[in-house]
């Protein structure tokens, strides 16, 4: 079943895309910054996660967690030394600054690393389901349940703790929160740290599906940037959503016209829901 | 009369270096030009109307594989160096009707899609060599012709955008262009047609990206999709705009200048790690020189009192 098989294939890619976004998205909604370093922090997460297995063993699965803390340091120091001093300024000069930031993170991991492709495989991968004659590989099936957890935790964190209210509280109204007693500077810091985390814990699901390569990053940020726009921009449901639109059409695009134009196909769609519905499809016009 | 001095400074310099004849001066100098002709292109929509444009690469790479495509039919250079900016101007007028919608994040990073994309299709279709990229017809002159050749082409594409900026800064686009960057919603309210001016200044600056491909496909005599559209063909011309002066005449041009000879000296000691060194240039100069690096530098003044002494002949 030919239909079936796209169509799983979309939800699966989906549900992992979800969680590729979801940093970029509170990043971008919360310190209305686009992180040019998204795309290279989400493979350093795959790093972490392929050395984990390779010297001690420990499955891509279980590495989620180290690869999550690690980055969740790096990302509040990074924040907290460099990008909170010019959180301010227009539009290109923090894209310039993460984009330099992001020249010098690919330019290390390529010596630490090299540039070759690599992946994770693992001894007695656990085959595969049958559901309505559509083929689902046991280990992307698990990953993208792991994907939409971290995305649901994410949702939660924002909603129930005083943490993730100080981090709403600030993206609707900085001037507002700083009055309440929030301490802005700490929530942004906060806020990258964990954007930073949630690509770790995305490389590290990846890890296991896609090869990874330090010059593959840009692949990761385009689209992280895509679902971001297409679900609607700061609204965590959203990532998800835009997650499975893009899934989708680049399943139904890659059977169609071959799997070389995921990315046209995906520019495209963009272009045309930019046109007719420029607040996304999960995105609400006036709420900023 | 500063235009002049500096057409002719260029052109002095052009010359001297030619005779001399020093292979990697001139080439230096022909990658200072190819730079500045970039800088000059980004600087009409990012410097002037403020739309942070990371599409130079896209405007670049169409005009080299035009040059390079019709050379390969058999058409003579000249017809491939004039039909490459002029393709390059008709996709970006025809991209920017649609992009040129979006604001600030969102058109950046549309427009930085849009090379991507490109480099899919070039990558795949075969009148463009896919993968294998093309080879270019050589220019039937002795090796130091062809060296001052590229280095007078680069020189006139660049003194030709020099001219285009100077006109736009003192003329009828150039006011609008300012309104639309200072406030897009006023300039609208007052009558100014944003959409047709923001198109105007995207085509413009895919027609001088679109020339500057064309000549370098004859220059290196190679092209592959992956050099064609390579990113940072998008964002070295930002960070010499933002070194020099975004929205100046000539401040693109002191930027470029300066950021291949740095570049060089980076180059040459420190291969291995270079790109890493230019992210840490980047990264110092929007943190020390920050709402770009126009008001603090010492070029950015010459530029400003530039600017101030040419305020009184037109547009401050």
């Amino acid at each position: 079943m030919l239909v079936t098989q796209v169509i799983a294939n979309g939800l699966v890619l989906g549900g992992i895309y979800g969680c590729i976004a979801a940093g970029f998205s509170l990043v971008w909604g919360v310190l209305n910054i686009i992180n040019i370093l998204h795309g290279s922090l989400i493979l350093l997460g795959a790093y972490i996660a392929f050395f984990a297995h390779q010297l001690f063993g420990i499955h891509p699965f279980m590495a989620i967690v180290p690869a999550a803390a690690l980055l969740f340091v790096a990302g509040y120091l990074l924040q907290a030394v460099v990008i909170n001093r010019v959180i301010n300024a227009t539009v290109l000069v923090t894209l310039t600054l993460t984009f330099g930031l992001n020249l010098m993170l690919d330019n290390a991991m390529i010596v630490a690393f090299r540039a070759d492709f690599r992946k994770v495989t693992i001894e007695g991968a656990r085959g595969s389901y049958e559901i309505l004659g559509a083929a689902l590989p046991a280990d992307r099936v698990a990953g993208m349940a792991l994907a939409v957890l971290i995305v649901v935790t994410l949702f939660l964190l924002l909603k129930y703790t005083r943490m993730g209210r100080a981090i709403v509280a600030v993206r609707m109204d900085r001037d507002a929160a700083a009055l309440m007693g929030v301490n802005v500077v700490r929530t942004y810091a906060l806020t990258f740290a964990i954007g930073a985390a949630l690509a770790g814990a995305a490389g590290a699901i990846l890890s296991m599906i896609f090869p990874i390569s330090p010059t593959t990053s840009s692949v990761y940020l385009g689209k992280a940037f895509i679902v971001c726009v297409l679900g609607g921009l700061g609204s965590v449901p959203g990532v998800l959503v835009g997650g499975i639109a893009l899934g989708l059409v680049e399943s139904a695009g890659a059977v169609l016209l071959g799997p070389d134009h995921a990315l046209t196909i995906a520019f495209l769609l963009l272009i045309v829901l930019l046109l007719v519905r420029p607040q996304g499809i999960m995105g609400r016009k006036g709420y900023q | 009369m500063r235009l002049a001095l500096v057409i002719a400074a260029l052109a002095a310099a052009g010359i001297a270096l030619s005779l001399t004849g020093n292979p990697y001066a001139m080439r230096v100098a022909t990658t200072a030009l190819m730079y500045a002709g970039l800088a000059l292109s980004w600087n009409v929509i990012g410097g002037y109307t403020g739309y942070p444009s990371f599409a130079t690469a896209a405007f670049f790479g169409v005009g080299a594989y035009t040059g390079a495509i019709m050379q390969n039919a058999g058409l003579p250079v000249w017809q491939a160096w004039l039909a490459a900016p002029l393709v390059s101007a008709a996709l970006a007028a025809a991209i920017g009707f649609a992009i040129l919608r979006l604001r600030g994040h969102y058109f950046a990073v549309g427009s930085l899609v849009i090379p991507e994309v490109l480099r899919e299709i070039v990558n795949s279709a075969s009148i463009t060599g896919g993968g294998m990229g093309l080879n270019l017809p050589v220019v039937r002159l002795s090796i130091q012709q062809q060296g001052s050749l590229f280095l007078a082409a680069m020189g006139i594409i660049t003194v030709a955008a020099l001219i285009m900026t100077l006109r736009i800064d003192r003329g009828r686009l150039g006011i609008a262009f300012r309104c639309i960057e200072q406030n897009e919603a006023a300039a609208v309210m007052i009558g100014v047609n944003a959409t047709l001016y923001k198109v105007v200044a995207f085509t413009l600056s895919g027609l001088l990206a679109g020339a500057v491909g064309g000549v370098y496909a004859n220059w290196i005599n190679y092209i592959d999709p992956s050099d064609a559209f390579d990113v940072l063909i998008s964002v070295k011309p930002i960070v010499m705009v933002l070194l020099g002066g975004a929205g100046t005449v000539y401040g693109p041009l002191l930027g470029a200048g300066l950021f291949v000879l740095l570049e060089e000296v980076i180059w040459r000691n420190f291969l291995t790690v270079h790109t890493g060194i230019l992210g840490l240039i980047i990264v110092l100069l929007i943190l020390f020189l920050p709402q770009g690096a126009a008001r603090l530098s010492p070029l950015a003044l010459i530029n400003t009192l530039m600017r101030k002494r040419a305020g009184g002949e037109g547009v401050s």
